[in-house]
């Protein structure tokens, strides 16, 4: 009888208490996803928990002396003062106390330097890796090279502009889902050597406890041996320009079977990209969406760029002149400026689609429609380089 | 020697109280040599730039009270960052702390000014210039520096805008205005001092300042060379931090740190000079272990200048290397500790009154030893791979500014302020602003904490949907902080137009040769030595 | 020295500092400007150096005139010499910075970029690169074109060597001669340091016509050019500054304004030039020699 009472009002409270959640739930326009995550994650490698261990244990002899302080003080407030007419004491030094308050805190530092070392020196031993990925960061992309396998691909953010700009309501992992993951066997030790094309980035995924500067012109290097299946997500970390909080990493641990059957599927040849569909139309639409995600950073989505930082389109001789050297600068980039080389990150329908849409929008109007094979024709009459060289 | 005659004759003061043109207005305070006067117009200069700074941090807590770009544009948002550091550091906390040491330290020592007044203009007048220029590179075209306030090559140098030019050279003379001021500085404190007035009889106050000013003498010349190796890369070709000549990017981070490390030693020092000239003063007690606090001011200052790679633990410097800076680093904490502890001593069995000095000093302590904890836990050098360049940081710096060297400095002009003027300030008013500016400060940085933690990174304009909440409340608590200043500002002017007159020795825990002078103080004063009890 | 004074000479308020300020804006705009190839910039940055050198005439004319009237005591002797001694002090440190990225470079970045400490930058990124010191070849010479060739360390630049050595000797003898009263010895050792000083520049600056035009040593020629301009350019300049210094002592010394108890300012200047001719040393061993 008391249980079939219970139930009852059981059943009868949920029916509030949802849409009372509910309401206040939808008012925020992220309550969905949005977290009060307080602590760092304990991750999934070795490195993520020996560090987030250190990090416990830390704030766990910090807040002993934190609460012995701080209660000195609170106790201090309360029973000495004025108002309650407490004499001051005279005593304004006392060797004894003052040569334990210093010889103290240097033992408990001691103590917490030798935990740390020991990690510190696993995190710098990257010999006998079974894996070694080379990770470029460029301005505002990663790129990542299977050294081992011979497969190399850039990972782009994947959110639409209309979500960070626009209207548009953001997905669940906005401004942290990419193109292309990287993908990486589990239970297996990876290396990374990291460097960048053009400014400071920095690699960062909490989950994997890596966190490694992308310095130009130098290759500094981590690990790690990742034993849980799962997409782990991180961004980068070194302020890089107007980009910086828009190129995120995402890392996609699988099963060793798994990743052989990716390496393998990456392996295949790239379909050459038909031209018999190549209209004005089809050129420009695609043209223009990449355009707005991969230039409009810098040159502005209406072509008028930055001035004296970057180049206006929409009044530039290079995209009403000639169409060969229109390409060849997209494909080359600028040397000694922010204009990358295009070339090695997008096939040739792309770089087509993005330089018809600059030579027609904006008033530019030349009527041009450039196609796949001449950005291929201009491609082979020049060495490829990757987007990091300088010629 | 007609020049000097005529040079005279066209700077005849009347008496500085006495009405006058604005002719009259402008000249003194353009042309003055008094400690008194510059120490005002420092502190008016940081006032006034303390609202433009904090305008900034309005901006951009605006555009991170929620995820997506609302408010400016990711450009923008970068140029906004870098000055409001570079402002609140330059701008506002250094100046104010000289400001504090332009008043003080020749009334605490017995000097009659310091000891080379016009040098002491100069340094002055630099500073409107030097910003000056900085704030106009926001205008110029390509937009205003946009990499931070670390200024990091080759951001900097390949990639930055041309203002970033006017921004190296605004740096250069900033840099000037504080050599020229920490000279003037340590020789008043070495030559200046009256009869009597030995070494351990200094006040905390002109200690600290004795060694910031030292510290300051060592870092802005290597700030110096080092923005001019950017200046060469950008403009002449050279490799400095250009691997392709040769040079390492991560150079002028050494070099950069070596400056910027102690330089937060520069900012925090004078603040303890501060908060050990309040609380024994409301405490009506000794200042506990005088002889360990110098011995702790200077182990600070010496140690800073020797831990800066800690910045650039992620950077893969060689392990020697994080393991010596990880070690050195965690050492600063014994002094800073012993700091702490002699405060506390200081306070316990005393006779404690609650003014709005007395509760800016006590929040330091309370907030800025909570810096101080995160701090350690930065040092250690595993873990900072995963605060570094995080929310963590942003938190952690922000404890120890705010409420570190701005509470102190907020504190001690309640604290000195009737000493100068002669009225008191509103008590009331005071501790509107106390808790109001105490709140909003906790409830602004602690949620960065959790920020860094859970993964965001720091110099974003919008962040992945999981940070929401706490950037939301950390916003509420930025715009709290904000409008609670003006509290503050009114309770200033307030006072010095219309407050109760103030006595001599306004506060009756206090101790010290500048509570023995009227207030307001002679516009001279201790023209002749006072003499000194030994 | 006047010891008339027991008070300490507090200056009254005077518009020199407010000028320098102005004129180091000007400057620095004026040099900002003219980087960015505006057409005013050169002459900004000329005025601006003119108003500031008007401001050290005025203002240090200011205070010897102060000096001659006996209104200075031993008290602000005292401010003056340690307020040079720290000016030093900083100065030493501006060129420590230099000489630390000199140091770095050489014994982290470049062996770096060659392979010799951590291979695996040199294997990916520069393999063509060799690291040697000083660098010839760069690691990127297509757009960084190391120098041909150098001059040796025993030409000019041990000749400079002695020179400036030469001249701090003289200096010091020169002072000697302030101390005992000789006349002739403090004005001859005067002129002759200032023109061995003088004869020091000249020679630099026929060590960089050559570096430019003979051995293809130049400011973009990678690191080595980098640094060798920057340290010996900033040394370079403060030779010119402390020579001026020095010219100006002689022409007070000539006017009779020192004696043995009011020197200070002929004393700075000897500092000075001591300490330029000690980073001349470290340049010599550290830049051209080792």
């Amino acid at each position: 009888m008391v249980k079939q009472e219970k139930m009852k009002r059981e059943k009868g409270t949920f029916p509030f208490v949802g849409p009372i959640l509910a309401c206040v739930a939808s008012m925020s326009p992220c309550a969905a996803f949005a977290d009060w995550e307080i602590n760092l994650p304990r991750g999934v490698t070795p490195m993520s928990r020996d560090i987030y261990d250190l990090h416990m244990t830390i704030i766990g002899i910090l807040a002993v002396i934190g609460v012995i302080v701080y209660g000195v003080v609170i106790y201090t407030i309360i029973r000495h003062r004025h108002s309650k007419g407490a004499e001051a004491a005279t005593f304004d030094k006392n060797l004894t106390l003052e040569n334990i308050w210093t010889v103290i805190p240097f033992l408990i530092l001691i103590g917490m330097a030798i935990p740390a070392t020991l990690v510190m020196m696993d995190m710098d031993d990257v010999a006998d890796a079974d894996l070694t990925i080379e990770i470029t960061g460029s301005q505002w992309k990663w790129h990542y090279s299977y050294l081992d396998q011979g497969i190399e691909f850039y990972s782009n953010l994947s959110t639409p502009p209309d979500q960070i700009y626009g209207a548009a309501k953001k997905d669940a992992w906005y401004l942290r889902e990419v193109d292309r993951p990287l993908v990486l066997p589990i239970n297996k030790k990876v290396r990374f050597v990291v460097t960048s094309t053009d400014v400071i980035h920095s690699w960062w995924v909490p989950e994997l406890g890596i966190k490694r500067d992308a310095l130009p012109g130098f290759i500094y290097q981590a690990w790690a041996r990742i034993d849980k299946p799962g997409t782990y997500r991180g961004q980068c970390a070194e302020l890089c320009g107007v980009g910086h909080a828009f190129m995120p990493i995402v890392v996609k641990a699988v099963s060793d079977e798994d990743f052989s059957r990716w390496v393998g599927q990456q392996k295949k040849p790239h379909a050459a990209p038909r031209t018999a569909q190549w209209t004005m139309e089809t050129a420009m639409a695609r043209g223009k969406a990449l355009f707005n995600r991969r230039c409009a950073a810098c040159h502005q989505e209406n072509g008028s760029g930055i001035p004296a930082l970057f180049p206006a389109l929409n009044t530039s001789a290079v995209t009403v002149g000639p169409i060969s050297q229109h390409i060849d600068l997209v494909l080359n980039g600028v040397p000694g400026s922010a204009m990358q080389a295009f070339g090695p990150q997008l096939d040739d329908a792309a770089l087509a689609a993005i330089i018809t849409y600059e030579r027609n929008a904006w008033g530019n109007d030349t009527g041009n429609l450039v196609t796949p094979d001449q950005v291929r024709a201009r491609r082979s009459t020049q060495p490829t380089k990757r987007g990091n060289d300088q010629p | 020697m007609t020049m000097s005659t005529q040079h005279d004759a066209a700077l005849e003061q009347p008496h500085p109280n006495a009405r006058r043109s604005l002719a009259g207005f402008l000249k003194h305070w353009l042309f003055t040599t008094n400690h008194k006067d510059i120490g005002t117009l420092y502190l008016c200069l940081s006032l006034t730039m303390f609202f433009v700074g904090g305008a900034m941090a309005l901006v951009i807590r605006a555009e991170l009270f929620q995820p997506g770009m609302k408010v400016v544009d990711p450009d923008f948002y970068n140029v906004l960052i870098t000055m409001h550091g570079l402002i609140m550091l330059f701008a506002v906390v250094m100046p104010a702390g000289v400001g504090l040491a332009n008043w003080q330290i020749p009334m605490m020592i017995g000097a009659p000014d310091m000891a080379l007044p016009r040098l002491n203009n100069m340094s002055f007048w630099i500073l409107p210039c030097a910003i000056t220029l900085l704030a106009s590179t926001i205008l110029m075209k390509g937009g205003g520096p946009n990499f931070g306030w670390t200024l990091y090559a080759p951001l900097s140098t390949a990639f930055g805008p041309p203002s970033t030019d006017f921004l190296i050279f605004s740096v250069h003379m900033l840099g000037i205005s504080s050599i020229l001021g920490s000279i003037n500085i340590i020789v008043t404190i070495i030559n200046m001092r009256a009869p009597g007035m030995t070494w351990m009889k200094l006040p905390m106050f002109v200690w600290t300042w004795l060694v910031t000013a030292f510290l300051l003498l060592c870092i802005m010349p290597v700030l110096a060379g080092a923005v001019t190796m950017m200046l060469a890369d950008r403009n002449f070709g050279t490799t400095f931090f250009d691997a392709a000549g040769g040079g390492d990017p991560l150079l002028y981070q050494h070099l950069f740190w070596f400056f910027g490390h102690p330089e937060v030693y520069v900012l925090i020092l004078p603040a303890f000079g501060v908060i050990s000239q309040i609380i024994p003063t409301f405490s009506r007690k000794k200042l506990f272990g005088y002889g360990l606090m110098v011995i702790a001011t200077a182990a600070i200052a010496f140690l800073s200048l020797t831990v800066w790679a800690h910045h650039m633990f992620t950077t893969g410097v060689p392990l020697g290397a994080e393991l010596y800076f990880m070690y050195a680093t965690m050492l600063i904490a014994v002094p800073t500790g012993i700091k702490v502890f002699n405060w506390v001593a200081t306070m316990y069995r005393g006779s404690l009154s609650f003014e709005t000095p007395m509760l800016f000093a006590i929040a330091f302590i309370f907030l800025f030893t909570l810096g101080g904890f995160t701090g350690v836990m930065m040092a250690i050098a595993p873990s900072d791979y995963q605060y570094h360049d995080s929310y963590f940081i942003v938190a952690h710096f922000h404890y120890v500014l705010v409420p570190g060297a701005i509470f102190a400095f907020l504190g001690a002009i309640y604290y000195w302020l009737p000493k100068w003027c002669g009225r008191m300030y509103d008590e009331r008013l005071g501790q509107w602003h106390f808790w109001l500016t105490f709140i909003a400060t906790n409830v602004t940085f602690f949620p960065m904490h959790f920020l860094g933690l859970a993964g965001m990174p720091r110099r974003i304009p919008d962040y992945a949907l999981q940070f929401s909440n706490f950037n939301a409340v950390a916003s509420v608590g930025a715009f709290i902080f904000g409008f609670a200043q003006l509290i503050f500002l009114y309770n200033v002017i307030h006072t010095i137009r219309s407050g109760k007159k103030a006595t001599a020795q306004v506060w009756d825990g206090a101790e010290g040769l500048e509570w023995t002078l009227s207030s307001p103080p002679p516009y001279h004063s201790f023209q002749t030595p006072p003499k000194i009890a030994p | 020295m006047a010891h008339a004074q027991s008070k300490y000479f507090v200056p009254k308020p005077s518009y020199w500092p407010l000028l320098g300020c102005i004129g180091l804006l000007t400057f620095f705009v004026g040099a900002a400007h003219w980087l960015h190839h505006v057409w005013y910039g050169p002459y900004l940055l000329f005025l601006g150096a003119t108003i500031v050198i008007m401001m050290m005439i005025g203002w240090f004319g200011r205070v010897i005139h102060e000096n001659r009237t006996g209104l200075h005591n031993d008290q602000v002797d005292h401010s003056f010499r340690w307020g040079m001694m720290w000016f030093i002090y900083s100065e030493v440190l501006f060129f420590a910075c230099f000489f630390g990225a000199l140091f770095y470079t050489r014994l982290w970045s470049v062996p770096e970029l060659g392979g010799e400490l951590h291979p695996i930058t040199h294997i990916l990124l520069w393999s063509d690169f060799t690291a040697q010191w000083p660098l010839m070849r760069t690691p990127d010479n297509s757009e960084f074109t190391g120098p041909a060739s150098l001059s040796s360390p025993w030409g000019i630049p041990a000749l400079n060597t002695l020179l400036l050595l030469s001249s701090g000797v003289a200096v010091t003898i020169a002072h000697w001669g302030l101390r005992h009263g000789k006349r002739a010895v403090l004005i001859g050792g005067l002129i002759i340091s200032i023109l061995l000083g003088a004869t020091f520049l000249f020679c630099q600056g026929m060590e960089y016509h050559a570096a430019y035009t003979e051995h293809g040593l130049t400011l973009d020629a990678g690191s080595y050019g980098s640094l060798f301009f920057i340290l010996t350019g900033f040394h370079g300049a403060h030779v010119t500054i402390g020579a001026t210094f020095l010219t100006i002592i002689l022409m007070r010394s000539l006017a009779g304004h020192f004696t043995a108890d009011n020197q200070f300012a002929f004393e700075a200047g000897t500092w000075y030039w001591h300490f330029v001719d000690v980073v001349w040393l470290m340049l010599f061993i550290f830049v051209y020699w080792l």
